[in-house]
């Protein structure tokens, strides 16, 4: 019974924190302790109704093949040469998008509760929990929408909270411009997204995903396969920035000036694969244009390698992070592009849960130290801090690819849906980053948790609210792969696109990445734990000075994006600038100019004498009927129109 | 069947004017209320005519499908009919709840309210009004209820000022207009408007027809207060109380509406070429000086004049095309244009109550002292200068669509002209957000004028983010428009 009031009731689930941000922002703001209890209570509501839903969608397969639509005509208009535009809200409750509705409200709700701990003390601390509500409500929105255009609104929304979380610390002149940077790059991929979803309902003269999976496998009665290419890539797009894959990466490492619990929600497990999740969702458009599935692949193939190197330098625990997120996103993408939903899925359900808690690790411990951010400034926290130490060591047990832990299943499915489709090239990039995760993953941790102690350091264990969600989503990371062993994969029975596909269990493969992955550990212990003066490390940073340099810069490419910008925009600025001073602006206000001269002439006529009005009356009555008598409409078509 | 056309003594069925009955007996109930209740107590019939005049509306939407015309069509009862119906109604309920206070300071309420009755009376006719006869009585009975309203404050010689003038010229506009009637019915034979429709489409357009649409656009044109025939209504609506100024914006104005598309589109649409080029040139001219006069205007009764002669011309584009769209984007205007100048002008009369004055700057710091009244006031304008997702953008949208194809000229004097628009009704929000009041004492708002305003502002913000199910309504209303 509960089951299936939940299910009609999906709508709920993105509901209940939107109330908790209208109702934070108007009533409850003075009172931080119930704004906060107000935002985990909605969220942790949603969960239980977004669990029983998907509770409903997962015992009954018919829902595997026909997702369950709740949809209503927002508004329909009729225009001249075009099909109809008809525009749907509604919910749209499949596996895939349960899956995700259980993840983001699961994952939402403790690291809501873990902010109460975090933001203690902090201003706007009610402020904060309405932007987390409103941020809740929006993704659940997009994971929920039944139509295209629905999804976009909550697309922008999270954009704008992201924006706005980012920013949190306004005092911080970098938080502003890492806010301004990811609105801003975000915004011009969103322009593409925008323009291929209008594309879509130009051609197709829908947006509701069930009628544009229908209606683009028959394609060819509608369009060619030229405009179907342009119209994939440029919904790509906005997937590029949103989930932060070369070249569009640059905003997401910045982003890490926010809060660090906005980094692991937003930045880590939810809003960043989002852009993974409409890929998924708009499978049936990429799956037909078999070039816009290989960008896919080898975007996500490179974007993976290459901020996998970027990460080998850093030495910023949240920046290390963020790379680590962009490589994982990186992967979820070349799952998708080799046509796999399934292993991107999968992945994206396993990452949400090692990688929010590896951040919120590193929130607890940059709470401990006070905002110190070096790992080489850390070591040793394990004694002081075990909880938050050996979660995070599941969590990067989890990246790196140990079995049984939860990534080691997803990477593998990634490797062997690769290796399957015959790309041994992405294969061999997916193989190396690989080895390149456990190698920097484990870096971090034997830099910040174990070896020598520094004693400037007087760590202590966070408090309760901090290390339950770190309990928590550590369970998940060790059990949340389980789902999808390749001896018995209940993921691939629910979430896949086309046929179910169930790949035998390639041992190879499996082998291959554990021995990569011990390899990668192994190398860091005995650069980073065993030399205990890292001596090595140094030695080789010197030794390779000029592709140190490379990659402690993350390939120059803010710098390259800054000359761009310095260079050509800056200079087609000026030329722009004085355009816009001396013609653009004289335009502008010789049309203000005129509305006000215009307006102060135009008065001179209100008299107040009556005469006068009656005067201009009757001459209004003669032009009209010169206008009727002498410039009948014969003559007044070609000027005037009124051909009907 | 002209013979059948003068015999009164058809058999015809007087529940098709159980609207317009029970509205005049509610009135003259009103007006005798007045009498019998003392003087200390008369506040009461606020609520007598806005208890009747809901209990009417409800009528009319149970009336909803009904279909009648009476003696040859010299009365139509269809949804079109009704349609309007309801917006004057909807309209007059709003000004009464929203400016109750307003009225009891005036004092006199059982003629005040009793006028206003009768004025919707007036428009209710006009609205179902199939001849000449019926649309002039229907017509003079709302104008001169508003005369009389417009000089209500006697010893306010603004007030008197206002009357006069409106009474003369509403006379000379009347003239006019009627002198063109009578040119139609010498031409004609006829003063049933479909009959007349029947009869100049078989006849060439001669010079005698010219004059009589001049004529009658000039007479009704005043109504409405197109350009050049508006130069009356920024002193009147200064001048008159602003309860009076606010319905006489939004009843008179919807009211003239109803009639000029009968009559021109059912009447005329043998000669449809040539008025529609003369009704663009209007709007155009309308637009363009309504937006423009309200830019250096002081007084706010005095900009939301212009801004309303402006309003008008964007209704005047739905008239172009002469279509089924083009009506429902009149209609569907008309109805959303009640709420959003509903809520600006009670909020006007409001604080006047509280200030005592009607000049812009006096309005700074608003928001700090009420953020009831700046956030009303600044939904209300925001909506008036079409801003998404409020009910003025879907509202242009939809009379503008009409005519993109042919009058694209039009489409951007419109637009353009939209854009001056959003200076002076932001200079407004400018003055009540950013400036500090000179006393900052807060203003508590009444409870039946709180539940006015939110109610207008939820109406212009449901209708501009779900335009669709008033736009099916208007549909079928504008649908049965052809059906005679």
């Amino acid at each position: 019974m509960y089951v299936e009031f939940a299910m009609q009731h999906a709508w709920l689930v993105p509901l209940l924190p939107a109330l908790a941000f209208v109702a934070i922002v108007f009533l409850t703001r003075p009172w931080q302790k119930l704004s906060a209890i107000l935002a985990v209570g909605s969220m942790a509501l949603s969960c239980v109704i977004a669990t029983l839903a998907a509770y409903g969608i997962f015992t009954n397969h018919e829902y595997a093949e026909k997702p369950l639509v709740y949809a209503t005509r927002w508004f329909s208009l009729g225009l001249a040469g075009m099909p109809d535009l008809q525009i749907d809200v509604g919910v749209q409750l499949d596996p895939v998008s349960a899956m995700m509705l259980v993840m983001v409200s699961f994952i939402s709700t403790f690291i809501f509760l873990y902010s109460m701990g975090y933001m203690n003390g902090e201003d706007g601390y009610s402020v904060f929990f309405s932007y987390l509500s409103l941020f809740g409500a929006s993704m659940l929105l997009l994971t929920l929408s039944s139509n295209l255009l629905q999804m976009f609104v909550g697309w922008e929304l999270v954009g704008l909270c992201s924006y706005l979380l980012i920013g949190f610390y306004t005092h911080k002149i970098s938080a502003r411009e890492a806010a301004k940077k990811a609105f801003v790059t975000c915004r011009i991929a969103d322009f593409g997204l925008l323009l291929g979803l209008l594309s879509l309902q130009i051609v197709f003269g829908t947006l509701n995903l069930t009628e544009l999976g229908e209606k683009i496998s028959h394609f060819e009665d509608y369009t060619n396969f030229g405009i179907l290419t342009m119209i994939a890539v440029l919904v790509f797009m906005g997937p590029i920035a949103k989930s932060g894959q070369f070249p569009l990466h640059v905003w997401l490492p910045d982003a890490m000036e926010g809060p660090t619990p906005v980094s692991a929600l937003i930045h880590a497990a939810t809003m960043v694969v989002a852009g993974v999740y409409l890929v998924g969702r708009t499978m049936f458009l990429f799956h037909e244009v078999e070039s816009a599935m290989l960008l896919v692949a080898v975007t996500g193939a490179f974007t993976a390698l290459f901020a996998a190197t970027i990460a080998l330098t850093q030495r910023e625990i949240k920046k290390i992070l963020a790379y680590s997120t962009v490589s994982q996103l990186g992967y979820m993408m070349l799952a998708l592009g080799v046509g796999s939903l399934t292993a991107g899925m999968f992945h994206m359900w396993t990452h949400a849960f090692f990688k929010a808690l590896m951040f919120l690790g590193a929130g607890s411990v940059l709470v401990a130290l006070h905002h110190k951010a070096d790992v080489w400034d850390m070591g040793g926290l394990v004694k002081k801090m075990p909880i938050t130490a050996w979660t995070f060591v599941i969590g990067g047990l989890a990246i790196a690819g140990i079995p049984p832990f939860a990534g080691f299943w997803s990477k593998d499915e990634i490797l062997v849906a690769t290796l399957a489709e015959g790309h041994y090239v992405l294969f061999a990039m997916a193989a190396f980053t690989a080895f390149l995760t456990a190698f920097y993953m484990w870096r971090l941790i034997f830099l910040a948790f174990f070896g020598k102690e520094n004693p400037a350091n007087h760590p202590k264990e966070s408090p309760w609210t901090m290390t339950v969600p770190l309990i928590v989503l550590a369970v998940g990371a060790i059990g949340a792969g389980w789902l999808g062993t390749p001896w018995h994969n209940v993921w691939a029975e629910w979430i896949y696109f086309g046929h179910p596909h169930h790949a035998a269990a390639n041992y190879g493969a499996m082998l291959l990445s554990v021995v990569l992955a011990v390899a990668g550990i192994g190398l860091a212990y005995t650069m980073y734990l065993k030399d205990t003066e890292k001596v090595k490390a140094k030695a080789m940073a010197e030794q390779y000075s000029t592709a140190y340099r490379v990659l402690v810069n993350k390939y120059y490419i803010d710098e390259l994006y800054l000359w761009f910008n310095h260079a050509l925009v800056d200079g087609a600025a000026k030329i722009f600038y004085l355009f816009d001073i001396y013609i653009v602006d004289s335009i502008v206000n010789g049309i203000g100019a005129f509305a006000k001269v215009s307006g102060e002439g135009l008065r001179v006529f209100q008299t107040g004498r009556l005469q006068n009005y009656v005067l201009i009356f009757f001459i209004g009555v003669l032009v009209v009927a010169v206008l009727m008598a002498f410039v009948g409409p014969s003559n007044a078509v070609p000027v005037l129109g009124g051909v009907k | 069947m002209p013979a059948d056309m003068f015999v009164l003594t058809l058999p015809f069925d007087p529940s098709a004017l159980t609207l317009e009955m029970l509205m005049a007996v509610l009135a003259t109930l009103v007006l005798i209320m007045g009498i019998i209740v003392p003087k200390g107590s008369r506040h009461g019939l606020g609520w007598v005519s806005l208890l009747g005049i809901l209990g009417i509306l409800a009528v009319a939407v149970s009336l909803w499908g009904e279909k009648r015309e009476l003696l040859n069509g010299m009365y139509l009862l269809d949804n079109y009919a009704l349609f309007w119906k309801i917006t004057f109604m909807t309209a007059a309920a709003l000004v009464i709840l929203g400016c109750m206070r307003f009225i009891d300071n005036m004092g006199n309420q059982a003629e005040y309210y009793s006028l206003t009755l009768f004025a919707t009376l007036g428009m209710m006719v006009m609205a179902s009004a199939g001849d000449f006869i019926t649309f002039y009585l229907g017509l003079e009975l709302m104008t001169l209820s508003f005369v009389i309203l417009v000089c209500f404050r006697k010893t306010d010689a603004k007030s008197v000022e206002a009357g006069i003038k409106y009474l003369l010229l509403a006379g000379m506009s009347s003239a006019v207009l009627l002198y063109g009637l009578t040119l139609i019915y010498g031409l004609t034979g006829s003063i049933t408007i479909l009959e007349i429709g029947r009869i100049i489409a078989m006849q060439p357009l001669s010079p005698a027809l010219v004059l009589a649409v001049v004529l009658v656009i000039a007479g009704l044109g005043f109504k409405i207060s197109a350009v050049p025939f508006h130069m009356w209504s920024p002193d009147v609506y200064e001048g008159a109380p602003t309860p009076v100024t606010a319905y006489l914006a939004v009843g008179s104005k919807a009211a003239s509406f109803a009639i000029i598309m009968r009559l021109f589109i059912s009447g005329l649409p043998g000669i449809w070429e040539n008025w529609a080029m003369v009704m663009a040139i209007l709007a155009a001219v309308t637009i363009i000086v309504g937006n423009l006069v309200a830019i250096p205007q002081t007084n706010i009764k005095r900009m939301l004049a212009y801004s309303s002669i402006a309003q008008a011309g964007y209704i005047l584009v739905g008239l172009v095309t002469a279509t089924e769209a083009g009506i429902k984007g009149v209609m569907f205007y008309a109805f959303l244009y009640v709420f959003a100048t509903m809520a600006a002008f009670v909020v006007v009369a409001y604080y006047y109550n509280v200030a005592g004055s009607d000049e812009l700057k006096d309005y700074a710091g608003l928001a700090q002292r009420s953020p009831l009244l700046a956030a009303v006031m600044l939904v209300a304008l925001l909506s008036m200068a079409g801003i998404p997702p409020l009910a003025g953008f879907a509202g242009k949208f939809y009379l503008f669509k009409t005519i993109v194809d042919g009058y694209l000229w039009l489409v951007f004097v419109g637009l353009i002209m939209s854009m001056v628009s959003v200076y002076y009704y932001l200079r407004v929000a400018l003055v009540m957000y950013r400036d500090d009041p000179v006393d900052a004492t807060p203003i508590s708002v009444s409870s039946p004028v709180a539940v006015t305003l939110v109610f207008a502002t939820i109406a212009t913000l449901v209708i501009g983010i779900c335009p669709g199910p008033l736009s099916e309504i208007v549909n079928g209303a504008a649908h049965t428009f052809f059906l005679h």
